[in-house]
């Protein structure tokens, strides 16, 4: 029965040490401790929260990006064959116009060649004939610088007219 | 000789705490001078020691912090006696003046110590201040046990501190480190497992910092008596009778009307049951506190007194013969061993209960009308039950 009886001093100390040990900590530690706890606790399901969220969002993104990559491609197909159209008909009309323009030229030029030759036949035709009599000038001189020869001439004339 | 050295190394080797008792050191003596003449009052400690004494010095309060014999001499520090009588007024002196101890054929087993400022100290089982006088003496002097308590206050306080002053640097979004590390564990689960099945997430909040320092208190002051030499502090039931008059203030604080309507006039009960009922209730309401406050006790003296009962069966056998006293010590060592790792897990187990109960009643005394009912109470019946 002695050691069911509490003491009174170790009774009243244990009270006072408890309570200051209480307020202590209840101030400076408990209540510190148990805020930064659920802050972190807080903090860590709203990270939760919010990958969670991100990761919706991602693969939201992700669909958008597929779906603008697929129009992107189409775009750039649907460019790509204007580009070859717009190439063939420039190089066409170039070519057409290339053409036409060669053809002109080609056709002055023959003109211009034909002009060149008429002009130089002309001139030949007329320098031969030019030649023509003073050759024919020149025989005839020598041929009838004599008797017997403007006696042939004469002869053959009559022979012409004779025939006739 | 050789054997009373022995068994102050075990003594403090194996925790048991400190006081050697001046009986224990006369009574080894005659064991070992058997043949020499003792006087007629001695005679029945002549053979063997005197088990009452011993395991009752170790585990009861004291005057003074008493480690081991070293030869003849004590080695013990005195603490400051702070004694009180109307008579005489406020005494503060050391403890070490009472130093010559005698006993009477009058008293039995009783001790008693020289007079120092009108003073006296009876020792049977505790240690009792009595004026010379004869007036009323309050005893509020500084202990074994109140220094063991100062000694662990002051280690808690370092430690939570300095935790909490790791957690103040880290903020919330420092995953925590180290020593912290191990006590967020005992702090979520105190808040989990204890505070918020029994209170309710409402209101748990509110009653934390309690829980938290009733549950760091006992463990800390457990595991504080379990070392060497050390003091058993909360198997004192001036302990653990002011911490659970501490929880049961606080439920009677704090209970609502709800229950007290259910504990004064119980809803749905015939009026004859009603006069049956209510008493008991009443009753149970103080029990509750009972209850803690001898569980706390009995459990950590039993682990004590058990330890030391393992030890001391060398020294019972070491009576009947010197060969059976050495070949006991294995096996009482590795009891001792046993009962020591028991006694860890005990001081943990205890501190939890304690804690939980404290939970409990309080959670009963706020409960609102209409809340989960069923569920709490099995768990609590549960719970006391594995206690």
């Amino acid at each position: 029965m002695d050691l069911l009886t509490p003491e009174l001093g170790l009774f009243f100390w244990t009270l006072v040490a408890f309570l200051v040990v209480f307020f202590i900590l209840g101030k400076f530690a408990w209540k510190p401790i148990l805020g930064i706890l659920s802050e972190r606790e807080k903090g860590i399901t709203e990270a939760i929260a919010s990958a969670e969220k991100m990761k919706g969002e991602m693969s939201q993104m992700k669909s958008e990006n597929e779906k603008l990559m697929a129009q992107a491609h189409e775009e750039r197909t649907a460019m790509l064959k204007e580009a070859k159209d717009i190439k063939d008909r420039i190089i066409g009309e170039a070519k057409e116009i290339a053409k036409t323009e060669a053809n002109k030229i080609i056709m002055e030029a023959q003109a211009q060649i034909n002009q060149q030759k008429n002009a130089a036949m002309t001139e030949v035709k007329n320098e031969i004939g030019t030649l023509a009599l003073e050759v024919a000038e020149k025989i005839l001189r020598k041929q009838l610088n004599s008797n017997e020869g403007q006696e042939a001439y004469m002869n053959m004339l009559a022979n012409d007219i004779k025939l006739n | 000789m050789s054997c009373k050295s022995l068994f102050s190394l075990l003594i403090v080797a194996f925790g048991a705490f400190g006081f050697v008792n001046p009986s224990f050191a006369q009574t080894t003596e005659e064991t070992t001078t058997t043949t020499a003449a003792t006087t007629e009052e001695h005679a029945p400690e002549k053979k063997g020691i005197n088990l009452t004494e011993l395991v009752f010095g170790h585990v009861s309060d004291s005057h003074e912090w008493h480690f081991f014999e070293l030869g003849e001499k004590p080695v013990a520090i005195p603490l400051p006696m702070i004694l009180y009588s109307p008579t005489k007024g406020l005494d503060i002196f050391s403890s070490h003046h009472f130093e010559e101890w005698h006993r009477d054929a009058a008293m039995p087993g009783v001790q008693i110590s020289n007079e120092h400022n009108g003073y006296h100290i009876e020792k049977m089982m505790k240690e009792k201040v009595i004026a010379e006088d004869g007036s009323k003496v309050y005893d509020l002097s500084i202990t074994k046990n109140v220094l063991s308590m100062l000694i662990s206050v002051a280690l808690i306080l370092w430690i939570m501190l300095s935790v909490a002053k790791k957690y103040k640097a880290g903020g919330a979004t420092k995953a925590p480190s180290g020593f912290q590390n191990a006590l967020e564990t005992a702090i979520i689960f105190i808040r989990d497992e204890v505070a918020i099945p029994n209170l309710g997430k409402k209101k748990y909040i509110k009653y934390m910092p309690m829980l938290l320092t009733v549950f760091f208190f006992i463990w800390i002051n457990n595991l504080l008596g379990l070392l060497p030499g050390g003091a058993n502090f909360t198997g004192n039931i001036a302990v653990t009778l002011c911490l659970s008059l501490i929880s049961f203030f606080v439920m009677m604080i704090r209970a609502n009307k709800h229950f007290w309507g259910h504990l004064l006039n119980p809803p749905g009960v015939p009026l004859g049951i009603k006069f049956l009922l209510v008493p008991i209730e009443i009753i149970s309401m103080f029990i509750k506190p009972v209850a803690l406050t001898i569980r706390l006790f009995a459990n950590m003296l039993a682990g004590h007194i058990v330890i030391l009962c393992v030890i001391s069966m060398i020294f019972i056998f070491a009576g009947l013969s010197k060969f059976a006293g050495i070949g006991f010590v294995p096996v009482s060592i590795a009891f001792a061993i046993f009962m020591f790792m028991l006694e860890l897990l005990v001081a943990a187990i205890q501190a939890f209960i304690f804690t939980n109960l404290t939970a409990v009643f309080i959670g009963s005394a706020i409960e609102e009308a209409h809340h989960a009912e069923g569920v709490d109470h099995e768990h609590n019946d549960k719970i006391e039950i594995i206690a």
